[in-house]
């Protein structure tokens, strides 16, 4: 993975009269990431990402984007962003292909006819261009935002909450151009999402913050990995003895038995194969190796603690 | 960038049914005017002219189309801001309202290019406006009543200005009602950067114009100081190029007020556009 940070946040604040947005977020995104951004509601991601498009002026901190000072070269920036901020929204009275023409005319880039017709195509609005886009669906207007975000081919994507709204396929759809975008135009992405598993899916780093301030930044897997999950071990039967021989060659485990065939387990990722292994060597019969605890239950512990 | 956003917000203005509502409403207005006059214009007519008859002998087409075209500035002029402020009160506070703004101000345009941008709409909309209000009156107003010299009443007595020295004045008229008009259009810009809803810079701006003129038509001593640089003093100067002779100074310091005005609100809305936080 390259290494080459595209956005650096430091030290971001932000006040609105005498109530604190943002205490102190910091993170790094690196060139080709595509990088969760987490947090409960009010958390203060929303003022994070509109301070990193400039839209709100934080009171200390600063933000580099691809090595510059954002509020020093804002327009040279901008001119290589793509963003969506918390939901899209356009000139209902205008047709598709008009407001994409709007915005592709301040976008800093040539956009030619064929490229708009291309992105609508690309979001599976083709036959649309000419509709108001009062008459479009939320589902419609997001996918209208998405393509407003790639005409002018930026290299860095904001995107904030991109699937509310849409249907599972929509949802499918969207988490697949996001790593489309990342695997075929080595884009960097960044997604903020209550969606925490569309997080899980596609993103390789996170940061999650919380009451305006960073609680934790990493790789997901590594961060995952470093955490206990809960493990549900399905056997063809006796998950009592099971229980008796795990307990014998991990002590510090803790574990219960739940039924007949069934047990669970608290156990670090990273000791699963050997679990699986220990009770395969002894006979038993192991039907299913299930890890409970998934990128919600680590966002609910790190935010709750 | 400049260019290009202004381009985008004449599509903008173009396409908002708001933006013809003005215009029809002149029109509606103007033609009422006319047909009216056409109707009941001589009693009208001799109505004002009455008290001067016992001296005076009129003579000729004193309801021409020149007279028209004066009482409908007269008229009008009053009204027209308020169908100027329902566009420009829009521009940004609209965008705000509607969401836009947001996904505008993510895009390699600086603020103030924004504020012109839009600037430069509201002052081609608003000449679109002066454009047509003259040529209803004007143009149509002297084909339905033809043409003559041109009967003015106001403060020192009855003017009568021959209709070969009229057509500049209403040049220079429309021009300065144009530049009070653009006032209450930089107004209203700069009320539509404080607010992130459509309605509430439209009625300060009407109030604000209520006030004024309330205030400069009290009177009070206390606002002596005040009134000769209150925007509203002056949106009627254009009247003094119908006296003879023209008072140019007055109508200089009118000029110079109003601009200063402009700038001022201009000045206002790129120190507040430039500084707020879109949280809309």
């Amino acid at each position: 993975m390259n290494q080459e940070p595209i956005i650096e946040v430091k030290g971001l604040q932000k006040n609105f009269g005498a109530f604190t947005a943002v205490k102190d977020v910091s993170f790094t995104v690196n060139k080709g990431d595509v990088f969760g951004f987490l947090g409960p509601n009010g958390a203060g991601k929303s003022t994070t990402m509109r301070c990193m498009l400039s839209l709100i002026k934080p009171n200390a901190g600063q933000i580099n984007i691809f090595g510059k000072n954002l509020f020093e070269a804002r327009n040279e920036i901008l001119a290589q962003v793509g963003s969506i901020v918390e939901k899209p929204d356009f000139y209902k009275y205008l047709s598709a292909r008009k407001n994409l023409e709007i915005f592709a005319r301040i976008s800093g880039a040539d956009v030619s006819q064929k490229t708009i017709f291309e992105t609508l195509d690309f979001v599976g609005l083709t036959g649309r261009e000419k509709d108001k886009v009062g008459g479009f669906s939320h589902g419609m207007r997001q996918r209208l935002g998405i393509a407003q975000t790639l005409l002018h081919k930026p290299e860095l994507i904001i995107l904030d909450e991109p699937t509310t709204g849409l249907d599972p396929q929509g949802i499918i759809e969207v988490r697949d151009l996001i790593l489309r975008l990342k695997n075929e135009q080595n884009k960097t992405v960044i997604l903020s999402s209550h969606q925490l598993a569309e997080i899980e899916h596609v993103a390789n780093r996170m940061v999650i913050i919380n009451k305006g301030q960073t609680i934790i930044e990493g790789s997901v897997s590594e961060l995952m990995n470093a955490q206990e999950t809960l493990l549900s071990i399905e056997l063809i039967d006796r998950s009592d003895a099971a229980l008796q021989l795990l307990k014998q060659q991990f002590p510090s485990l803790s574990a219960e038995v739940i039924s007949p065939k069934t047990l669970e387990l608290n156990v670090e990722r990273m000791l699963i194969p050997a679990v699986n292994a220990a009770l395969v060597n002894a006979g038993f019969a192991v039907v299913a190796l299930e890890p409970k605890r998934t990128l919600e239950d680590f966002f609910i512990q790190m935010t709750q603690n | 960038m400049l260019w290009k956003n202004t381009y985008n917000e004449f599509i903008k203005i173009l396409a908002k049914p708001r933006s013809y509502i003005g215009l029809a409403a002149l029109t509606l207005l103007i033609l009422i005017i006319l047909f009216a006059m056409k109707a009941d214009g001589r009693m009208y007519i001799s109505f004002v002219t009455a008290s001067f008859e016992q001296t005076l002998s009129f003579n000729g087409n004193i309801l021409n189309g020149n007279l028209i075209a004066f009482i409908v500035l007269q008229m009008l002029i009053v009204h027209i801001p308020l169908l100027v402020a329902l566009v420009t009160g829009d521009l940004l506070s609209g965008e705000a309202a509607m969401g836009t703004l947001r996904m505008l101000l993510t895009k390699p345009i600086s603020r103030s290019q924004v504020v012109f941008s839009k600037l430069i709409a509201a002052a081609v909309y608003t000449f679109i406006l002066v454009v047509w209000m003259g040529f209803l009156a004007l143009v149509v107003g002297r084909w339905m009543f033809g043409t003559g010299d041109l009967i003015v009443l106001n403060s020192d007595g009855l003017v009568i200005l021959n209709y070969a020295d009229i057509l500049w004045r209403y040049g220079l008229a429309f021009a300065v009602a144009y530049l009070a008009l653009m006032t209450i259009a930089t107004l209203s810009i700069a009320f539509s950067a404080f607010a992130d809803n459509s309605i509430g810079p439209i009625v300060s701006t009407m109030a604000v114009i209520i006030l004024f003129t309330i205030i400069g038509s009290l009177d009070v001593s206390v606002f002596d100081h005040v009134k000769p640089w209150l925007f509203t003093t002056h949106m009627a100067s254009w009247r003094s190029f119908f006296s003879d002779p023209v008072p140019w100074s007055a109508i200089w310091e009118s000029v110079w007020i109003l601009l200063g005005h402009n700038i001022l609100f201009v000045a206002i809305a790129i120190f507040k556009f430039k500084r707020k936080d879109i949280t809309s």
